[in-house]
């Protein structure tokens, strides 16, 4: 990449940083069906406490969550080689999704037992995410193992499809004999910010940290993927240390997020296509470009969630999914193309 | 008399054969031969052209070579790389020692929307490079010979245009300025000529007859004869046998370039060159 381009690059990050700034002052302002601009408020301690226990990690989760999905989305294009690749597509949806299913059939079943709400309240807030991120990724680890290793891109995939589907259908089969598991999902399967406390936001920030600094030093090999796997391998590139690589962080990055904010939908699929369109850029700035806007976009949608039907609030992903969804559609008719 | 340039060996094939997808079944091999029994030594120095009909095995061979054939391929027999086998060399040291032009690959590739020609004909440079921590910042004398080779594959004007929107011609010129890149004592190149218009194919000629008589070594797969007739020599591939590999100046060479195409092709001199029509 030349200097003209790093400069963009920069200014590119800065105005991704700005924007999520912006949204986040929002994000405090937003809620119980007013629209107040919170500083001059904090002295009353109910709503300083609604503030900064509840909107602020909130929003400063969501962006954090965002990040990891776009991250992941950038990774899952650049090695798959595949403009349609998103996080989940070695299966840690459909492992997340089946260990909630199980956690929660397990506590609805064990709770009918023990007494002590708080205890399992406790347990479900922390167990949920837990099992949620434990989920995901034996998913994954189960999609390499049926693919026989990370070398074969084709074979991977193929994996992720299977066990999504087999997953999937092992969750159906829960909720089909526990119905009220299904009830409890739903938060999950539609993919929701509302739950995020500090802590939380605190593990996705060291995870999305730690995850794009090893992502982006890196990078450089997935330039020279995109040339086709040979001519990498031609050039020296050791392929299978470098898919086990990529995997592992793309297992991490989306299993985190996912056992946090539950499936949101198109942030990270669409996430390295908005950068596309802004900057083309090699990848190690596609990589950090595309966090940054995962994380506007979905501070966006939580913003936008709560201000809708305010007082009432949509679950986000619901909204990232009809956002995303129509950029694409909009992207699709204006380039002819996705790449 | 050994050390005459032409004369050094850079590469020896013994006996090699290659099943494409092999695999075990209930104690049975599985899969392609198409390869058997190949010999074949290149000089040092020397051009040599890979000409066959379809399905012959020249991709094949030519990725045996550079030790690029797929996981899943099965490679019986033995091949040295300046007198060592090739499953001695380490990835690093092969890199900057093969240089790779495929075809397969070109159309099925990934993202390129950001990869300008300077940024691709750039990671011909990479086996040189230190990847990790990526620096992605080229040094002046990696910048100077990717200048060079753009230069001469006439693609400098082209170095701020991203690859999705060049012509294939375009494209094509640019993997072949990468392949150069690499600097490399052996370049294998698979259908070079590929969408090239003539006036670029006789300049692809001129550079690789160049390169050859600067020390580098090429093998290029060819479906262009009229093009494989100049090279310095000529390897016949029919049905993964060879079956003849010698100068292209012997008439030996010809009768059996002939033969391949099941006699429907005449090669007749024409101001001091050999050409290869249609026999109709």
């Amino acid at each position: 990449m030349n200097a003209r381009n790093t400069t963009s690059a920069v200014s590119v990050a800065l105005t991704l940083l700005l924007a999520a700034g912006a949204l986040t002052c929002l994000g405090l302002m937003v809620g119980d069906g007013t629209l107040r601009w919170p500083w001059g408020l904090t002295s009353d301690p109910i709503t300083a406490e609604i503030i900064w226990q509840i909107r602020a990690p909130r929003s400063i989760g969501a962006w954090a969550a965002g990040a990891l999905l776009g991250l992941a989305g950038a990774i899952a294009q650049a090695i798959f080689r595949n403009p349609l690749a998103d996080p989940y597509l070695l299966g840690s949806s459909s492992g997340a999704a089946l260990a909630v299913a199980i956690a929660l059939a397990l506590a609805s079943w064990l709770g009918a037992d023990v007494s002590g709400a708080a205890f399992w309240g406790g347990f479900m807030a922390f167990g949920l995410t837990g099992a949620a991120f434990t989920g995901a990724l034996l998913a994954v680890i189960l999609t390499v193992t049926l693919a026989g290793g990370v070398a074969q891109g084709t074979r991977l995939l193929l994996g992720g499809v299977v066990v999504g589907v087999v997953l999937g259908a092992l969750t159906s089969f829960l909720t089909f004999i526990a119905p009220n598991v299904l009830l409890n999902m739903q938060g999950f399967m539609l993919g929701s910010t509302a739950l995020l406390n500090w802590s939380a936001v605190g593990r996705l920030l060291v995870v999305g940290a730690i995850c794009m600094a090893i992502a982006a030093t890196f990078a450089k090999p997935l330039d020279a993927l995109q040339l086709g796997e040979r001519t990498a391998r031609s050039l020296g590139i050791p392929l299978s240390q470098v898919n086990a690589i990529y995997i592992l962080l793309l297992a991490t990055v989306t299993g985190a997020a996912v056992a946090h904010t539950g499936l949101i939908a198109f942030v990270g699929l669409a996430a390295p296509h908005v950068v596309r369109a802004w900057l083309p850029c090699q990848h190690r700035a596609l990589l950090l470009l595309s966090s940054l806007t995962g994380g506007v976009l979905l501070l966006g949608a939580d913003a936008l969630a709560r201000l809708i039907f305010s007082p009432m609030e949509l679950p986000t992903g619901l909204l990232t999914a009809l956002l995303g969804g129509g950029y694409l559609l909009w992207r699709m008719g204006k380039v002819g193309r996705l790449s | 008399m050994s050390t005459l340039r032409g004369n050094r060996e850079i590469l020896r094939v013994e006996d090699v054969s290659v099943t494409l997808g092999a695999g075990r079944r209930r104690g049975m091999s599985t899969g392609n031969r198409v390869l058997q029994r190949v010999n074949l030594t290149i000089e040092a120095g020397s051009w040599t052209a890979i000409v066959g009909p379809n399905g012959a095995g020249k991709t094949t061979l030519l990725r045996a070579c550079g030790n690029l054939l797929d996981r899943r391929d099965d490679r019986e027999g033995r091949i040295d790389l300046m007198g060592q086998s090739l499953d001695h060399w380490s990835g690093r040291a092969l890199a900057q020692s093969v240089a790779w032009l495929g075809t397969a690959e070109i159309g099925a590739d990934g993202d390129l929307s950001a990869l300008s020609a300077w940024d691709v004909v750039a990671l011909g440079r990479l086996p040189h490079q230190r990847w990790w921590p990526s620096t992605g910042a080229l040094t002046t004398d990696d910048a100077a010979v990717v200048q060079d080779v753009m230069m001469q594959t006439h693609t400098w004007q082209l170095r701020d245009k991203p690859l999705l929107e060049m012509s294939s011609g375009e494209r094509q010129r640019v993997h072949v300025a990468r392949a150069l890149a690499v600097r490399a004592p052996l370049v294998l190149m698979d259908e070079p000529l590929l969408n090239l218009d003539p006036p670029h194919q006789a300049e692809w000629i001129q550079l690789v007859r160049a390169m050859a008589a600067e020390g580098q070594t090429i093998i290029s797969v060819l479906h262009e004869l009229n093009a494989a007739l100049y090279a310095d020599n000529i390897v016949v591939l029919v049905k993964g046998r060879v079956t003849h590999a010698g100068r292209v100046d012997s008439p030996d060479t010809r009768a059996a370039i002939t033969a391949a195409f099941s006699n429907r092709i005449q090669i007749r001199s024409l101001d001091n060159h050999w050409v290869a029509l249609p026999r109709v």
